[in-house]
This record gives structure tokens, sequence and C-alpha cells, in this order.
């Protein structure tokens, strides 16, 4: 936004006020998250930098939390590093079982509210759809209501049918968490999308499955991939229903960062926090990518 | 012409009307059954889940299924019967068929969310209840003579009948005498309506702190280059794909009372080292975190309404006279009101729900309705109240829901 020319002193010094504001609250939303990476290499248990890390004195770091990150819950952490330390790694070590929950559970969720979530979006960008607005409601309320309740029905609901303390249950309910964030993209790029596309193909001889397939599909791709990380993330960020509806063995990356904050916070917690952070980076990146190549695709102005 | 009287029909002989009635048909058909295996899928792991927690909310069956004879005894006595020989003698029944099913310290509890300390009587009563011989109104009462307490009647009698209303009253502060009339609670023990008021009051807070913030920088991004905002963008959208307790767990490092920001204060001489803030475990806590956490729902609807205004409005403004500050205020920010409506009604639904953070940052007095439905999931097992309390919750968000599809329609949420 440039000053005009005929703008008056006080109208300067207000335009450079608001700059500043403006800078202050960027730094306020990006501060928080910067800031935990250089205290995951802190050497000393403290929340804050120590007089070594001021001065860049490389005492003041250290790799040890990246390695207690390894090594805690391991059977011989202290054993020589070959293949058989890696091997006690991957089997015991808490974190590492942790993230392979995170990653089944994130996977298989994000699966089944991509597929369940596309088609339905299909259905629903449809100008003949009935009670379209209702459906819309019901379908993206996963989202707006307080993660607590639904938490708290899928408990007596689980605890019922006997899904409480399962992987399926789990997977269940992140997957419909995340159903209303692939609803809302693929829809989204669905509006403006060109059907006498898909009535071209088939007046050419395509059948419905082949017109989905190799119309419809590569050109809303961008749409549903960016639907299904949000899913992923949804599923890979969430504590609640895994904290009241998981058992021992269903435990993920944020319940064991839940119980590292409640019980005794540790720098450890930074390094699994400034980890996530890496991932959110490039997932942000691969959205953004994507949602250019959708408007590539669909022929809207860059940008 | 007598084309015009007879009804146009399609090549193979159907009447018009009728075919266009029957290809609509066939298309709804089609977008239905698109839709129908999510629907089926969220009615199950998502609809009736919450039906099931609404009916445990009206529906407990603690006292009423361990007590056959008592149920009986109170369906056949109205209410204001004097609790006689025959009145404990059921009790008597009902005590000794407990121990012997273990169910003692069930229809205990159930009482005891009633009738406070109430569970020992059950379980040590019927202890000894087999011990115990007619008549048994003196037995019992010279057991303990609790168990003349006509509240205590008055609770068994209502535990009597598995559906109920009174964890409804217990969310809203109220209980019943021993005639069965609606009461409010002692002043001390008066806890929930707070605890609704301070998460209304946070709520709106945290709303009205998001919307000053969001607004300045969702308009620089609007007026900027497109290439220049972009960049900037990165700023909003890094926190929102950013893990929520990631986050939670910064501003804990951060607000510590040894953490970074005290010591920052404490280098610029602005705090002396003994005076350090407490800025964690407390209301403060809670509103910083949350406002940095939902900052990005309001920023994201307002930059897509503040994108669509043309700068030429507020320049045409201008040179009829206006000064900047009117132009401002007479015709920028009446165009943005879509989007801080859009924005404030996100977050405020997205923080009276918010859980994890008061959790953690908030300590004893910045927690939410929330956590307090948590702790009676977790801690205090009265899950009835529990689920009274999420209910309570729920219609408030699905009434902010309707709203929020009212006035600014579910269609044009966005997401990054």
């Amino acid at each position: 936004m440039a000053l005009p020319a005929y703008a008056s002193p006080l109208e300067r010094v207000w335009h450079y006020t608001y700059l500043v504001l403006c800078g202050l609250i960027f730094f306020f939303l990006i501060a928080p998250i910067v800031v935990i990476i250089p205290l995951s290499f802190n050497a000393q248990p403290y929340f804050t930098f120590t007089k070594e890390m001021l001065n860049f004195n490389p005492a003041g770091y250290s790799m040890r939390w990246y390695d207690l990150l390894l090594t805690f819950g391991m059977q011989e952490p202290q054993a020589e590093r070959g293949w058989s330390w890696w091997m006690d790694a991957w089997q015991h070590a808490t974190w590492i079982g942790v993230a392979k929950n995170s990653i089944i559970i994130g996977f298989f969720s994000t699966i089944l509210a991509t597929a369940l979530g596309t088609l339905a979006a299909l259905g629903l960008s449809r100008p003949e759809m009935p009670y379209r607005r209702a459906i819309m409601a019901v379908l993206i309320s996963p989202m707006i209501v307080p993660i607590i309740i639904t938490a708290t029905g899928l408990f007596f609901f689980y605890s019922k049918v006997g899904l409480a303390h399962t992987f399926p249950g789990i997977i269940m309910a992140h997957a419909t968490l995340g159903i209303p964030f692939v609803i809302i993209t693929v829809t989204a790029t669905l509006v403006g999308f060109d059907y006498s596309l898909s009535r071209a193909a088939a007046n050419m001889g395509a059948d419905p499955r082949t017109t989905f397939f190799k119309i419809i599909m590569p050109l809303i791709l961008p749409g549903v991939v960016s639907g299904a990380l949000f899913a992923f993330v949804t599923s890979f960020d969430e504590v609640v229903v895994v904290l009241f509806v998981g058992g021992y063995d269903q435990q993920t990356i944020p319940r064991q960062m839940w119980n590292g904050i409640r019980e005794q916070i540790s720098p450890a917690i930074l390094a699994v926090a400034t980890i996530l952070v890496f991932f959110s980076i490039a997932l942000l990146t691969t959205v953004e990518l994507l949602r250019r190549r959708s408007e590539r695709l669909r022929g809207l102005s860059p940008g | 012409m007598s084309d015009a009287t007879t009804p146009l029909t399609t090549a193979d002989g159907k009447p018009l009307k009728a075919a266009l009635a029957a290809s609509m048909m066939r298309a709804k058909r089609r977008a239905f059954l698109l839709v129908a295996p999510l629907f089926l899928f969220v009615l199950v792991t998502f609809v009736v889940p919450i039906g099931q927690m609404l009916f445990q909310s009206v529906h407990n069956d603690g006292f009423s299924s361990t007590a056959p004879a008592l149920k009986e005894w109170f369906s056949e006595h109205p209410l204001g019967t004097p609790y006689d020989e025959s009145a404990y003698a059921a009790l008597a029944s009902d005590l000794k068929l407990m121990r012997e099913n273990r169910t003692q310290g069930q229809a205990g509890t159930r009482i005891n969310y009633d009738v406070a300390g109430t569970r020992s009587l059950f379980t040590s009563t019927a202890r000894k209840i087999n011990r115990m011989e007619a008549p048994w109104k003196e037995a019992l009462l010279a057991e303990n003579e609790d168990w003349a307490d006509p509240n205590l009647w008055r609770a068994m009698r209502s535990a009597s009948n598995p559906y109920t209303i009174d964890f409804y009253l217990a969310a809203l502060d109220h209980t019943r005498d021993k005639d069965n009339n609606i009461v409010p609670v002692d002043e001390g023990r008066a806890i929930y309506g707070k605890l609704f008021l301070r998460t209304a009051i946070l709520s709106i807070v945290i709303t009205v702190l998001c919307m000053l913030l969001a607004f300045p920088i969702a308009h620089l991004l609007a007026t900027l280059p497109l290439a220049k905002s972009n960049l900037l963008m990165i700023f909003v959208l890094l926190p929102f794909w950013t893990s929520l307790l990631v986050r939670t767990t910064s501003w804990m490092v951060l607000l510590q009372q040894q953490g970074v920001l005290n010591d920052v204060l404490v280098w610029l001489g602005i705090l002396n080292n003994d005076g350090r803030l407490e800025m964690m475990y407390n209301k403060t806590g809670t509103i910083i975190a949350m406002t940095h956490i939902l900052l990005p729902f309001m920023v994201l609807p307002l930059y897509s309404v503040m994108r669509t205004i043309p700068p030429s409005y507020v320049r045409a403004a201008r040179s009829l006279g206006a000064t900047s500050w009117t132009a401002f205020r007479k015709i920028y920010l009446p165009q943005t009101l879509p989007g801080i409506g859009a924005g404030a009604l996100l977050v405020f639904i997205l923080s009276v729900g918010y859980y994890i953070t008061p959790a953690l940052v908030g300590g004893a007095d910045g927690q939410l309705i929330s956590n307090m439905i948590a702790f009676h999931m977790q801690k205090s097992l009265n899950w009835s109240l529990a689920a009274a309390l999420a209910s309570l919750l729920l219609g408030g968000v699905i009434i902010l829901y309707w709203l929020y599809d009212r006035l600014v329609g579910i269609d044009n949420m966005k997401l990054g």
C-alpha cells in the first residue's frame, strides 16, 4: 500500500506507525514458533537462552534432547551404536513407537476421509442435490462442535460397541474430524468446474467411470490432495479423542507430548516441537504449490 | 394447429414433462447416492455418539437397576407417604441384593451425586446387612441414623427412575430440597454458572483481541501487491499449520517465570528480577495463547473480504473532500463488516469449546467449561453430569453455528 502524494504529515506519521504495528503483529504470530527451534538445542535443561547460547558459544548448544528422543524407552540405550542399537531404537524407543502409531492412524483416516469426502463433494456441488444446505451443515459440523463433546460422545458409544481402545475406533473418529476439510477444499475446487468437459467426454463415448478418472479427477486432484493433507494434519495433531478412547497401544505423538507437558516438561518436548515445525513448513509449501497448480489448471489468475 | 393441444413428447413417445421429471429425479438420485456413504459414515461416527451423550445426560440407571424393591415401593407410594416399616423392609431387601451382586458402590455413587457423603452409607450398611434382623426401621436406624434423612429418601425416590433431569439441574447450579422443589444450591457450591460465564467472557475477550490484531494485518495483506502479500501470508499460514500442542508448548516456554519473555523484560530493565510477572497458569496465559492460536481464523476471512473491496471507493471519498479517517470509517469499514462477522463468529465458536490450551496454560482460574467436562469424565467419573454440561455447551454452539450459516453460509468457509 503506497502512500499517496497528497498525504499530509499527520497521515505520513500514521502510515509508518501502522506499518510498525503490522510488523509487531506479524512478530507476535511467528516468534513463538521460531523461538523454540534454538531452545531445543540448549545444553542445559532450561527453557530460556543461557549466556553461552547468547554468545554463540558452541558449548551452550548440544543435540542431547534429540538424542534423548531416540534413547527414551530403549532397552539398552548405552550400548554401542551399531545395527542392533538402531534395531532396539526402532522397536522400543517410545517416541519412535508413538510416531509409528501417528502415521498409521493418520494414513488410514486420511484415506477414509478423502475417499468418502471427495465423493460427497462431487454430489454436493451438483445443483440438483436435494437438502443440500442441511446435509452440508451436518457434514461440516465435526469441525465446529467442540472436540471435547465429540470425544465424550465417542467414549459412550465406543464403550458400548467395543471400539474403545482399538485402532479402527480412532481411525474412524479421526476420519470424521478430517472430513469437513476435505469437503471444503474439494467443493472450492469444484466451484467453476466446467461440466461441459464431462458432457463432452460422455458425448465421445466415455462411460461415467472413464469420465471420472480421465477428466474430472485430474482437474480436481490439487483440491483433493490439499484436502487430504488437511485431513492428515487434523489426525496428526489430534489429542483429545486419543485421550478419551485410545488405549495404551494407541498412543500418538500429540498424546505423548501431552503426557510430557503435564508430567514433567523437559527440552525434549521442544525437540519434538522443532521437528513438527519443520514438518508443517513442508506441508504448507506443498499446499501452496498445489493451490497454484489448481488455479493454473482452472485458468484462474495465478496467485 | 393440432400440435398446440397435444402434449409435447420425446422421440420415444413419452410426454416431455414426465421425461424431464424422470431425468431430474435420476440426477437427484445420483447426487444423493454420491453423498450417501459419507452421510452414513458421519451418522455412525458422529451423530449417533452425540445422541448417546444426550441420552446419558438424562438417563442413569445406577440406582434403579440395583434397587428393584425400593423402585416398586416408590411407585406404589406417592411423595408425602411417611417412610414406615414397609419402606425400610424394601431398603433392607435391596441392600441384601446389592451385597450379593456387589452393586452397593454403584448405587451409592448414584445417590452420592445428589446428596453428598452418602456413598459410604450404602457400602458400610450393605456390609453388615446380613447380620441385621427385622424390624428393619429400628435396625437400620440403629446402624446409622442418617437413613432417616428425608432428603436421602427424596434422592432415592428420584433415582429410582432412570430418566431424570437432575443432572441438568446440577449443571445449572440447582438441586431439589426434601420436598422435591427445585432450589438453587448454596452460594459456595455454585460453580457451573460462574464457569459458563467465565467461558463466555474469556471467549469475548479473545475474539475482540483477535479482531484488533487481525484487522491491520489483513488490511496490509489485502492492499499489498500479490507477490509481497503471498510472502507475508506465510506468517499467518505457518502458525495455522503448526501443531496446536507445539504452539501451546512454545507459549509455556515463553511465559514461564524463568522464561524468555520475563528474561527479556528484566534485561530491558522494565522489570526487576524479583518482580517477574506471572503470565502462566492463570487467565492471562489462556488469553495470550488462545489469541495467538485463533488469530489465523480471523485473518483469513477478513483478508478474503478485503481483497474484494475496490480501492477506488476510498479514493473517491477522498476526492470528494473526506478526511482519511472519515473515508475509512464511512466507506471502508462498513464494507469489511461481513469479514469481521464471519471471523468473529468462527473465533468465538472455536474458543468456547477450547480444551487443550486452557488445560495446559490455564492453571486454576484459566479453565473453561470444556475442562470441567473432562474433569467429570476422567476424574470424578460423574459421566451423566459431564454429558449434561456438554449438552448445554453443544446447544450454545449449535445456535452460533446456525447463526454463522445464516450470516456467512458454510459454503463460504475458506481454508488458507
